[in-house]
């Protein structure tokens, strides 16, 4: 089956991540995580199972990581506060005095907040059978850079423009990277959340 | 010919067609650099009704992008409202009734009958066919004044919900439908023995433009397009989604992969989208128009999200990341005219400026769908 043939493919690049996903549920069969210098080599497996390009995009992640690190101070404190909650109940039902609650710790994991990413979306499909594979990849957003592949999809040429365009995302080996849909001296890229228009 | 329009010692010059051009039907500019009579280069210039559709989505609810799917092929909006529908339904796991797809199925295939047929009149108008025109707008007027009485609008339908549409069809509706296929059923012969045997539409038509199946694939190229060119391919037929698989219609296929074969398509998919609309009005189940369990406020899960529907022009994808709230993160619009076009550049090298003309109109272009 093409859905075999097509992971069995993409598998042995030996991708980051590589789910088969309910289609009635997703819309999508096969969802691939690759690293960017990857996604030729993706591009070029999908190719030659016969998959047409179907598009490409980005997602801007900003605040992905700030809201990650949140979620964890948050979980522990949550996870503090519980333990310091068995602690009273604990000492109450033992008769001894109540300790004070723990200050409240410094928010010391500031420096190890990882930078915000940007990932690239990839969508094929199939004209003979019904199978849709997805290839993802994440660059870091303050230098979002990685291969063409509109070498392999001639299709890529304008999705990758408009990507460059929408997300300010460069495709190395481009052959012309200049505004797609917004206007030629465009310097703005609207589809990252921190632009204001 | 094109070894001589090709030859860089030549003297060439740069013709700019559009973006005010009725061949171009809407603001899209085509960069062509010319060797007398022949193009050397094309490069079609975007952009000049772009409106950021996918940054709107991104900031208002999900119900209210829905409004945004009218304009984006106004010809065949309802196609656009069905796909928007049925990737928040299939992301928000919303069960639409059999009645209401029915009538989306109804609604859709009518849209794209007049999507067609307009086609075929401004089509035949570039190529110098003033006739047709008048022929194919009388009968798609039909169906917008049906489309109207239901949907509320002419071009720009708003007409779908999650979970079902807007408004039930009466039956004044349905006798009206059935009666328009009836009526251009008994058309269409006409329109055959006016227009396509016509000699001079085949000598304009036969062998321009020609695109195989590997370009295509190359492209990304969808819908009657790829159709012409030997594909076997309709997201209705090959992804069945809505309620499609109940229906019993043919994928009309042409191998040739010229500007002919893709008229030949449209052509036949008018009388296979009238054999649809046949079926759904005597199959139409009772029932409501719009699921129960509807919540007034739409929050799919977190995650992404994919659906893709046959448009008239190929297929449409919304692509929809949801991190869970009432507003998408990302609303992504796969439009199919935007990969069609964007063979002009290999097509169009070495032909005359006439039959880039004939070849463009036959890839049935919508520039708000391609410039969103």
């Amino acid at each position: 089956m093409l859905r075999d043939r097509i992971k069995t493919a993409l598998a042995a690049l030996s991708p980051l991540e590589i789910t088969e996903t309910d289609h009635a549920k997703k819309g999508y069969d096969l969802d691939v995580q690759v690293s960017p210098d990857q996604v030729p080599a993706a591009a070029e497996a999908i190719r030659q199972e016969e998959f047409f390009i179907e598009a490409v995009t980005g997602v801007d992640w900003f605040g992905e990581q700030a809201a990650i690190v949140a979620e964890a101070a948050k979980v522990k404190a949550a996870a503090a506060k519980k333990a310091a909650a068995a602690a009273a109940a604990a000492a109450e039902a033992g008769g001894e005095a109540v300790p004070p609650a723990p200050a409240p710790e410094a928010p010391a994991e500031e420096a190890e907040l990882l930078p915000d990413v940007m990932e690239v979306v990839y969508d094929f499909s199939h004209y003979q059978e019904n199978c849709r594979v997805v290839v993802r990849t994440r660059v870091p957003r303050d230098n979002p850079e990685l291969p063409t592949i509109s070498s392999i999809f001639q299709g890529a040429n304008w999705h990758e423009r408009e990507t460059h365009d929408f997300f300010g995302i460069r495709f190395l080996g481009h052959p012309d990277l200049t505004p797609l849909l917004l206007p030629e001296d465009a310097d703005f890229h609207p589809l990252l959340k921190d632009f204001k228009a | 010919m094109s070894e001589m329009a090709c030859d860089k010692h030549k003297e060439t010059f740069v013709l700019n067609m559009g973006p005010q051009h009725p061949a171009t039907h809407g603001v899209l500019r085509v960069k062509l650099v010319m060797d007398g009579e022949y193009i050397v280069e094309a490069e079609p210039v975007l952009g000049y009704i772009h409106r950021m559709h996918e940054k709107m989505g991104e900031n208002r609810t999900w119900a209210q992008f829905m409004p945004n799917m009218g304009r984006l092929d106004y010809l065949g909006a309802l196609s656009y409202n069905h796909g928007y529908a049925a990737a928040v339904e299939r992301a928000a796991g919303i069960a639409v009734p059999e009645r209401a797809e029915y009538i989306r199925v109804m609604t859709v295939e009518l849209n794209r009958i007049s999507s067609h047929l307009l086609w075929m009149g401004a089509y035949l108008l570039d190529l110098g066919g003033f006739t047709p025109l008048l022929y194919a707008f009388d009968d798609r007027e039909k169906i917008l004044d049906m489309l109207e009485r239901v949907t509320g609008s002419r071009l720009t339908y708003c007409y779908f919900r999650f979970g079902g549409l807007y408004n039930d069809v009466d039956d004044q509706f349905l006798a009206e439908a059935k009666g328009f296929v009836a009526r251009l059923r008994s058309r269409l012969p006409m329109y055959h023995t006016l227009v396509t045997k016509n000699v001079i539409l085949m000598q304009r038509l036969k062998g321009i433009g020609v695109i195989d199946a590997d370009m295509c694939r190359r492209y990304g190229v969808t819908g009657p397009v790829a159709r012409g060119s030997g594909l076997n391919y309709d997201v209705r037929k090959n992804e069945p989604y809505s309620v499609y698989p109940q229906f019993d219609f043919d994928v009309p296929v042409y191998t040739e992969g010229d500007s002919m074969a893709r008229y030949m398509v449209r052509m036949d998919e008018i009388e296979q989208s009238l054999r649809i609309v046949e079926q759904a009005i005597d199959g139409l189940p009772d029932g409501p128009v719009m699921a129960e369990k509807v919540p007034k406020i739409v929050k799919p899960p977190k995650g992404d999200y994919y659906h893709a529907v046959e448009a008239a022009r190929g297929s449409f994808g919304v692509r929809l990341v949801s991190n869970g709230t009432n507003t998408p993160y990302r609303m992504k619009l796969r439009s199919p005219t935007y990969s069609n076009l964007s063979l002009l550049a290999e097509v169009a090298k070495g032909v005359t400026v006439a039959d880039a003309v004939a070849f463009m109109g036959s890839l049935d272009l919508v520039i708000p769908e391609i410039d969103r």
